[in-house]
């Protein structure tokens, strides 16, 4: 069995083999894989018995479950109104040099993809960016290059 | 639905339907129809187009007609200026995102939304043109369906339909806001998944963005051509389908003018896929006796049981993705088409004294998923593509009406021969139900060699428009080779409609149901509901149709498939005997397993 | 109109006012349909948007005659401009546990939900942790009754009750056609008693204090008070809980930066008013209903940047399923730019106009309905700014 049905697999035991379980075995593939692969959707699929378009169609509704490959950190920096007012793109132009990546797109270590979000809740503290889960309200273009910089020191 | 009856008003007019009604059967009631788009009485409702959207009084928002449940006392108004704005703009909105170059569109004339427009006088110019140049891309990677997203307009009754009458599923939506689409898995082609080509989505779907590939085109030049003799074949359920295309009403035979235009349009041989429908009974019911024979006398475990029929190919496609392991279930029978396709160029070649290859076989089909079957490459047992083009009971309307033939007008004709006789037997194929009908009819007189202890041979627990059906017939008083069938209850089953195939092979599959023979149609009602019949569908159509198809079958002299003296003389001429050594080559095949994920 | 001069108030994030224990052992003892009488005479509407009388709502789920019944917390906050269910989630989970445990009572249900955004799920760890404290408590009071917590993935249409349910069910958060209203079928197509974060905070708070406190807060139509999110250009952006009824121009006194344009009430969905209407805007169900968001633009802000802003939004968050709001939103974002552009006529925003309108009565679901809101209220009062 590959990586990926192993994965699967145990995440529909752990969450129950019913189509009420689709989400959670679809966000515990995204957390390990950062997206879901074709070979994920088709197991997923075959697992719950539902079609693999319906799996794909469902997951493609939902920003955060990608269907095509992410790095292993995913940059979202909020670019609604008020971050927008607040200066998002200067963070977004200082992360997208420091990265050489544009927006939408994957480094090519496939460490890091920055991605832009609707308000991510922090509007009181933008701009705010997401990396994977965690959170960075009030950030500059400089405070978001060296909170990128601490994760590209991580393995 | 309840028997209380709710009073309302429509339009100032009073009108009681039951409880649990919507405003649009209200509507109906009082002979106001109310326009739809996304609504289809064969699917669940959807409620999105919101074309149908209606004023209630004291609501601060209009409502969806189709969706909302009538309640006492309710006053609904269906053309205030309210909502006379509110459905142009709809109108207006879905042609901004359309590709509308209806004089170049398939459903030129057929299409809803171009109904609408019409009815409405909207054009697609009040706002932004936002059809996007990628959408323009066909996806003609099937042989039987072409899919133009830009003529999409998001209904999704294509999503349910692959989904609650076929449990496909090929087709979701996918995405959200302006990038939602109705796709396949990760936007492959339709030829690459796990569509079985059925073309039930393309009866529902509204506008030209699902509709069958065409072919007749190449078939008006092989016509034209001198040099190629073109033979062309009908199935069963065209006669009765036909004249809906052509102007007449719902559940209208029209046998003899179907080949009447078709000799008009200039085929050189028109002949009947009925003739080998009726051969089919021959060799799939002498599969059936056999295999029954090999369990129960030679107590063979390699036997598979219950047989199922093989003459949907939407049916073969389905079972070959989602269950893959029943495939030895299946007879190893060719559709009728199939079966005619080889014999048209070997025996029929023969008996004409015509090089095969000068041939071109014709075929005049119910369905779109014979497009797909004709194109596989096990049919070519003739040393040719044994049938060339299939074209669908829409395709050969408009062929009709493109000859410039006033069909109601013409004179009955027959059939020519060879290959052109068929029986009642042969006809009720094209209803669910009609292939076991006939093959009971068949074997049951073989075993005992008594007709089958019906009514005028009408087999009627096997008929209907139940999802599935079942029925036993207790064998008795067999002929000595064939006592081993002595007091044996014949278990049968009947499913029509893909989700209800599905039900009955799982399960078969868990050995939760034993049964000795089963039909499955792929379409909902058999062939007469088939993916490339008339549009619209509904199911009281399908009933008028299913009843011409019975009321044909107690009009013809002969209804008994091995009565067929066309089949007889083919026999002695040709094939030898059922399952011989010829039959195995030309009239039998095998399947594929695919995958589902 | 009735109206009331800003007054900070602190219910909701007071600490130390809410022992889960000692709550719920009461709560246990007293009759449901006691409890939803106070609910209903604290005159509690719903902090989630819609305004819904939130003891109607329970009194009709419990009515439901069904095996199975819900309780949802809807904490799927995505309106921009709104942060304050995270902090209330952050600060205070305890007092949502506690409504949703009532709310459960109340209606005969076993199981709650709480839906949380993808985006706050660094909230997940410290909700668990607290949430397993919270049920083993339920059952050792013998209350049977679980909360967990499902997580959303980046769509802001599953705050829309009925694509919430689709959501848990595994499905596209695609809202469906109502009725049925959730109260008859909701999650799992049963009877659901769905409220919002600081609803739920309300209840437990009414339902320790009784109706009498709460009821003397607000107005005739706005009971009580409501947690405001701050943001925009103003000093002292963050989260400030204030009695309803307020006029703007008071609540611009307070926060804005002396240069303030015009307050966006309610998020991306809500209205824009401009300076001269400040005075007679009152902040509540009778005036500008809110789920809480208040941001500040000042006069060197583009009222077309933001309308710009608030049109991209809806364009990518609409589900896409009904044809006013999927098309609409676009030919509003595209027509807005076509004026601009000079690629239309101004009066074209007439049209434009007319198309919300049909929008706001024929879409589906609220988030088609509202678009209107702050297109008409924008192009009415700033159509310069979007025109040149
Ligand atoms: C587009 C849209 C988004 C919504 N988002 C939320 C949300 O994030 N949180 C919320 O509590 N209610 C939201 N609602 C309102 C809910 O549908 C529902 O009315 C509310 O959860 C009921 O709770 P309440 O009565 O306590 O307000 C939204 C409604 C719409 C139309
Ligand atoms: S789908 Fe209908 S409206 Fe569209 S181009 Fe074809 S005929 Fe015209
Ligand atoms: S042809 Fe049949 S199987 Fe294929 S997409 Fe259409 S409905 Fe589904
Ligand atoms: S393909 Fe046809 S049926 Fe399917 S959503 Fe589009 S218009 Fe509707
Ligand atoms: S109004 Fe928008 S979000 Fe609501 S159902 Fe329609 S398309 Fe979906
Ligand atoms: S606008 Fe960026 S967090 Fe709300
Ligand atoms: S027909 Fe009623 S919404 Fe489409």
């Amino acid at each position: 069995m590959s990586k990926t049905e192993t994965l699967v697999r145990a995440l529909v035991d752990k969450h129950g083999k019913s189509r009420n379980s689709l989400m959670p075995v679809l966000q515990g593939v995204v957390k390990e894989e950062r997206y879901l692969s074709e070979e994920a959707m088709l197991e997923v699929a075959r697992e719950l018995d539902i079609s693999a378009a319906d799996v794909f169609g469902t997951a493609s509704f939902y920003t955060f479950l990608d269907t095509v490959p992410r790095g292993s950190y995913v940059i979202r920096v909020c670019k609604t109104i008020a971050c927008h007012m607040a200066g998002k793109d200067v963070v977004i132009d200082a992360l997208s040099d420091m990265l050489k990546i544009k927006v939408g797109e994957t480094t090519v270590d496939g460490k890091f993809t920055l991605l832009t979000a609707n308000c991510l809740g922090w509007c009181h503290k933008g701009p705010v960016m997401l990396v994977n889960d965690e959170v960075f309200p009030q950030i500059t273009a400089q405070k978001a290059v060296e909170i990128v910089e601490e994760y590209a020191r991580k393995k | 639905m309840s028997n209380y009856m709710v009073n309302l008003k429509i339009n100032n007019i009073p009108v009681s339907v039951p409880e649990g009604s919507t405003i649009v059967q209200a509507a109906n009631k009082l002979n106001f129809r109310i326009p739809t788009l996304c609504f289809h009485p064969d699917l669940s409702v959807a409620g999105n187009c919101r074309v149908c959207v209606v004023e209630i009084t004291g609501a601060r928002a209009l409502a969806a007609a189709c969706a909302m449940p009538v309640a006492e006392g309710m006053e609904v108004f269906t053309n205030s200026a309210k909502v006379r704005t509110a459905r142009k703009h709809v109108i207006e909105l879905l042609l901004s995102e359309h590709n509308a170059d209806c004089t170049k569109c398939f459903k030129n004339g057929h299409c809803e939304l171009q109904e609408l427009a019409a009815e409405y006088r909207v054009g697609d110019h009040v706002f932004l043109d936002l059809v996007k140049a990628s959408d323009k891309i066909l996806d003609i990677s099937s042989p039987s369906i072409q899919k133009d997203n830009s003529k999409c307009i998001r209904c999704q009754r294509c999503v349910r339909t692959c989904e609650e009458l076929q449990a496909v599923g090929a087709l979701a939506v996918a995405c959200k806001g302006d990038h939602q689409r109705i796709t396949t898995f990760m936007d492959k082609s339709l030829h690459n998944v796990v569509c079985t080509n059925c073309g039930q989505c393309i009866n529902r779907c509204p506008t030209g963005a699902l509709v069958e590939r065409n072919y007749m085109e190449e078939v008006w030049d092989h016509i034209n051509n001198p040099f190629k003799h073109v033979v062309v074949q009908t199935a069963p359920a065209v006669r009765i389908g036909l004249g809906e295309d052509l102007g007449l009403e719902p559940g209208h035979r029209v046998t003899g003018k179907l080949v009447s235009a078709l000799k008009h349009i200039g085929f050189d041989s028109v002949l009947d896929t009925d003739f080998t429908a009726d051969l089919t009974i021959m060799e799939e019911g002498t599969e059936l006796l056999t295999r029954l024979k090999k369990a129960i006398v030679d107590k063979d475990e390699t036997v598979t049981l219950p047989m199922t029929t093989s003459c949907s190919p939407g049916w073969i496609k389905f079972i070959e993705h989602t269950f893959p392991e029943l495939l030895p279930n299946v007879s190893t029978c060719k559709s009728p088409q199939q079966m005619f396709g080889a014999l048209a160029k070997t025996y029929y070649a023969q008996k004409k004294g015509l090089d095969p290859k000068n041939i071109v076989s014709v075929s005049i089909m119910p369905c779109t998923a014979k497009k797909f079957e004709a194109n596989r490459p096990e049919m070519r047992a003739s040393g040719y593509q044994d049938v060339d083009y299939v074209l669908t009971t829409r395709e050969l309307a408009m062929m009709i009406k493109q000859a410039g033939i006033e069909f109601t007008k013409l004179d009955d004709m027959h059939y020519d021969s060879i290959m052109g006789e068929g029986t009642g037997a042969a006809v009720i194929f094209g209803a669910t139900g009609g292939v076991m009908e006939a093959a009971l009819r068949t074997a049951y007189e073989i075993v005992t060699g008594r007709e089958v202890p019906f009514n005028n041979l009408n087999i009627t627990p096997v008929r209907g428009m139940e999802g599935v059906r079942e029925a036993t017939i207790t064998i008795t008083g067999t002929r000595p080779e064939w006592s081993f069938l002595e007091g044996v209850e014949m278990k049968v089953a009947v499913a029509h409609g893909l989700v209800n195939a599905k039900e009955l092979m799982t399960a078969v599959r868990d050995q939760k149901a034993s049964y000795h023979f089963i039909e499955v149609m792929a379409c909902p009602g058999g062939c007469l509901g088939g993916g490339g019949q008339p549009i619209p569908t509904s199911a009281d159509i399908r009933e008028k149709r299913a009843q011409a198809i019975y009321a044909e079958d107690e009009g013809l002299p002969i209804r008994k498939s091995h009565e067929n003296p066309e089949v007889v003389q083919i026999y002695k001429d040709f094939l030898g005997e059922p399952l011989g050594h010829r039959s195995h080559a030309l009239l039998h095949t095998h399947y594929k397993p695919r995958k589902r994920y | 109109m009735e109206h009331k001069t800003i007054k900070k108030v602190d219910i909701i994030f007071a600490k130390d006012t809410c022992n889960p224990r000692e709550l719920l052992s009461k709560t246990l003892q007293r009759n449901p349909d006691d409890i939803i009488l106070d609910i209903i005479d604290s005159g509690l509407k719903g902090r989630g948007g819609a305004g819904f009388p939130t003891g109607l709502k329970w009194k009709f789920t419990r009515n439901e005659v069904s095996e199975d019944k819900y309780v949802i917390c809807n904490a799927d906050e995505g309106e921009p401009g709104t942060f304050k269910d995270r902090e209330i989630l952050d600060q205070v989970p305890e007092k949502v546990f506690v409504g949703m445990a009532v709310c459960g009572y109340v209606i005969g249900a076993r199981e709650g939900y709480i839906y949380l955004r993808g985006e706050y799920n660094f909230l997940l760890r410290s909700l668990n942790a607290k949430l397993e404290t919270f049920n083993a408590l339920m059952k050792e009071l013998k209350f049977d009754f679980h909360i967990s917590i499902r997580s959303g993935s980046g769509a802001y249409i599953c705050g829309e009750e009925s694509a919430l349910f689709e959501s848990m069910e595994g499905k596209r958060g695609e809202p469906r056609n109502k009725p049925p209203y959730p109260t008859r079928a909701g999650y799992n197509h049963k009877p659901t008693a769905i409220n919002n974060v600081e609803t739920l905070v309300y209840t437990t708070m009414i339902t320790r204090l009784g109706p009498t406190e709460f009821k003397a807060l607000g107005t005739q139509d706005s009971r009580g008070s409501k947690v405001f999110s701050v943001s925009g250009d103003t000093p002292i952006a963050g989260i400030y809980e204030l009695e309803l009824g307020m006029p703007l121009a008071d609540f611009v006194d307070s926060f804005g930066d002396g240069d303030t344009k015009a307050v966006q009430v309610g998020g991306a969905s809500g209205h824009c008013v401009p300076r001269k209407q400040f005075r007679d805007t009152i902040i509540g169900f009778e005036g500008i209903p809110t789920g809480g968001s208040m941001m500040i633009f000042n006069s060197s802000r583009s009222m077309y940047n933001v309308l710009h802003d608030y049109l991209e939004f809806f364009t990518e968050e609409s589900c896409g399923q009904c044809t006013p709001c999927r098309v609409g939103c676009q030919q509003l974002l595209k027509g807005i730019e076509a004026v601009k552009r000079g690629e239309r006529k101004p009066d074209y925003l007439e049209e434009l106009k007319k198309l919300a309108d049909t929008m706001k009565v024929a879409a589906k679901c609220g988030l088609g309905q509202s678009v209107a809101n702050p297109f008409n209220s924008i192009v009415n009062n700033f159509r310069e700014e979007i025109i040149y």
